[in-house]
């Protein structure tokens, strides 16, 4: 079994999400809780604005939740930066204990499901996950200089400048993390690294599944699916792969990082990175969540556990997803 | 015994094998289906734009060339060519600085990366980009991270094509 119920029904109480100047022109800008006025901060290298917006996101998110920094007890946050960095950077302004987590763009997942795990067994009372991400340090770590003039291929994805983070407790009112699926890691042999949604697609397919044979439910039990950033290709490739196996996707399966952006932004297909999906699930979702408008939703982000050297080298792209089940909780 | 044991082991190797070429067919099955999925860039409109833009960065050479020959008339054709490559470097060097040509790289893609303009941007915005990781680790050891394998393949070729000339000029 990769599935946990998780009987004592963790709650997301306090939310945050910060966002840069493009991302907050997108559709999803009037939801976010802050809206950076230019993509530094005032801060001297992207790696310090990335770390930086990890910081207000947490700060933001405990705030949200009515509490202190002291009333929390863990923190659970990753990126995509080597040796994640902005996270653990970011921890050095907390007191408090941190584990870091790499599930690059799976990472809210990841963090959520740990912490939820945690919550749900009492081992800590209030837990903080939080990932971010920035375009400039993406794009130096894993492309070209920002200056450089070269042209984005179809099938690229735009990484994009955000951040957010959720409190999680057994007390207090919000939405109820009930079942988490720890997915596989996934490798159908894509190697081309400008085709994340592809080579991460088989990956949502399979953990997908497994949650649906696990929990015997359908497609139709849930009010939302959304996968975290595969993008408008890999999503096609998803309902194909799920068609295959006999779950019909329909109009209730989205894809954030293909709604991320406006086609007149000019994305190719899609955002992409670990801030996509926790700035829309701490913003959007969570407050149409707690607005009742979203009951059951299943959340699923994927991560391309990739790096420069092993891509370099000819390696695949391995694909990681994991599933959070989410439900409006009663009071 | 030892016949069952190589027998097993035979058997077990058999097996791996199978599910390898499985995997690495249903692998190949995968990439071709995204392979036809993808979505193609157009090639005429690509094509246009930048064979526009490239010949207008040339002819821009080529108007810096005539203009310096007009105003200093004891310029030897040579250094006056020289000239042209200094300023056409240094402005795309400036618009890479004011965050101008990758615009125009996104726009004219081949047309304004393959005169040496592109090059000239390829160093610059490296130079820029790791400027943070100061002067000698950042810049200078960064700068060459994409116009490097050019400067190398053109050195190396230039030796070669130098050996093949002394060669045949011995016959």
């Amino acid at each position: 079994m990769q599935t946990i119920e998780l009987k004592n029904h963790p709650k997301i109480i306090g939310s945050y999400s910060i966002v840069g100047p493009k991302e907050g022109a997108g559709p999803f800008g009037k939801y976010f809780d802050y809206v950076m006025k230019d993509d530094r901060l005032g801060e001297k290298t992207y790696e310090q604005t990335e770390c930086k917006m990890l910081e207000l996101s947490v700060t933001g998110a405990i705030q949200n939740a009515g509490l202190m920094i002291g009333d929390i007890n863990l923190l659970l946050a990753g990126d995509l930066l080597n040796q994640i960095i902005s996270s653990s950077y970011a921890a050095r302004a907390f007191n408090m204990p941190y584990l870091g987590l790499f599930g690059a763009c799976s990472t809210m997942a990841e963090s959520l499901a740990v912490g939820a795990v945690l919550v749900n067994g009492k081992h800590f009372k209030n837990v903080v996950c939080a990932t971010g991400s920035h375009f400039s340090t993406a794009e130096r770590q894993f492309r070209f200089p920002l200056e450089l003039g070269c042209q984005r291929v179809p099938t690229s994805q735009w990484t994009v400048t955000a951040a957010g983070a959720s409190v999680l407790s057994l007390d207090g009112e919000g939405p109820e993390i009930t079942k988490v699926t720890f997915g596989k890691v996934i490798d159908f042999g894509i190697n081309d690294v400008n085709n994340m949604g592809a080579a991460m697609a088989p990956a949502a397919a399979d953990t997908m599944f497994t949650h649906f044979q696990e929990t015997k439910t359908k497609p139709e039990d849930f009010d939302l699916i959304v996968t975290g950033d595969l993008g408008k290709l890999g999503a096609e490739i998803l309902v194909d792969l799920m068609e295959e196996k006999g779950y019909k996707l329909g109009k209730n399966y989205s894809d954030i990082g293909h709604s991320f952006f406006t086609r007149q932004q000019d994305t190719m297909c899609g955002g992409s990175g670990c801030g996509a999906n926790a700035s829309v699930l701490n913003s959007y979702i969570i407050k149409k969540m707690r607005q009742g408008l979203i009951k059951k939703l299943l959340f699923l982000p994927t991560g391309a556990l990739m790096s420069t050297t092993a891509s370099q080298q000819g390696e695949t792209i391995p694909g990681v997803c994991h599933a959070l089940v989410l439900e409006a909780g009663g009071k | 015994m030892a016949d069952f044991f190589v027998y097993a082991v035979k058997k077990m190797a058999k097996i791996i094998w199978e599910k390898i070429m499985k995997n690495e067919k249903l692998n190949q099955a995968y990439n071709a289906y995204v392979e036809a999925r993808i979505p193609r860039t157009k090639p005429w409109p690509s094509l246009f734009n930048s064979f526009w833009v490239g010949g207008l960065i040339c002819l821009l050479g080529q108007g810096i060339n005539e203009l310096l020959l007009y105003l200093f008339p004891s310029m030897a054709e040579q250094s006056a060519w020289a000239w042209t490559l200094v300023a056409l470097i240094f402005l795309a060097s400036f618009l890479t600085a004011i965050g101008v040509y990758d615009k125009i790289g996104k726009f004219a893609g081949g047309g304004s990366i393959v005169p040496i303009t592109g090059f000239s941007n390829s160093i610059t915005s490296p130079a820029i980009e790791f400027k943070h990781e100061g002067v000698i680790y950042g810049t200078c050891v960064k700068m060459f991270t994409i116009a490097g394998p050019v400067i190398v393949t053109g050195i190396v070729a230039s030796v070669v094509v130098g050996l093949i000339y002394f060669v045949v000029g011995l016959i």
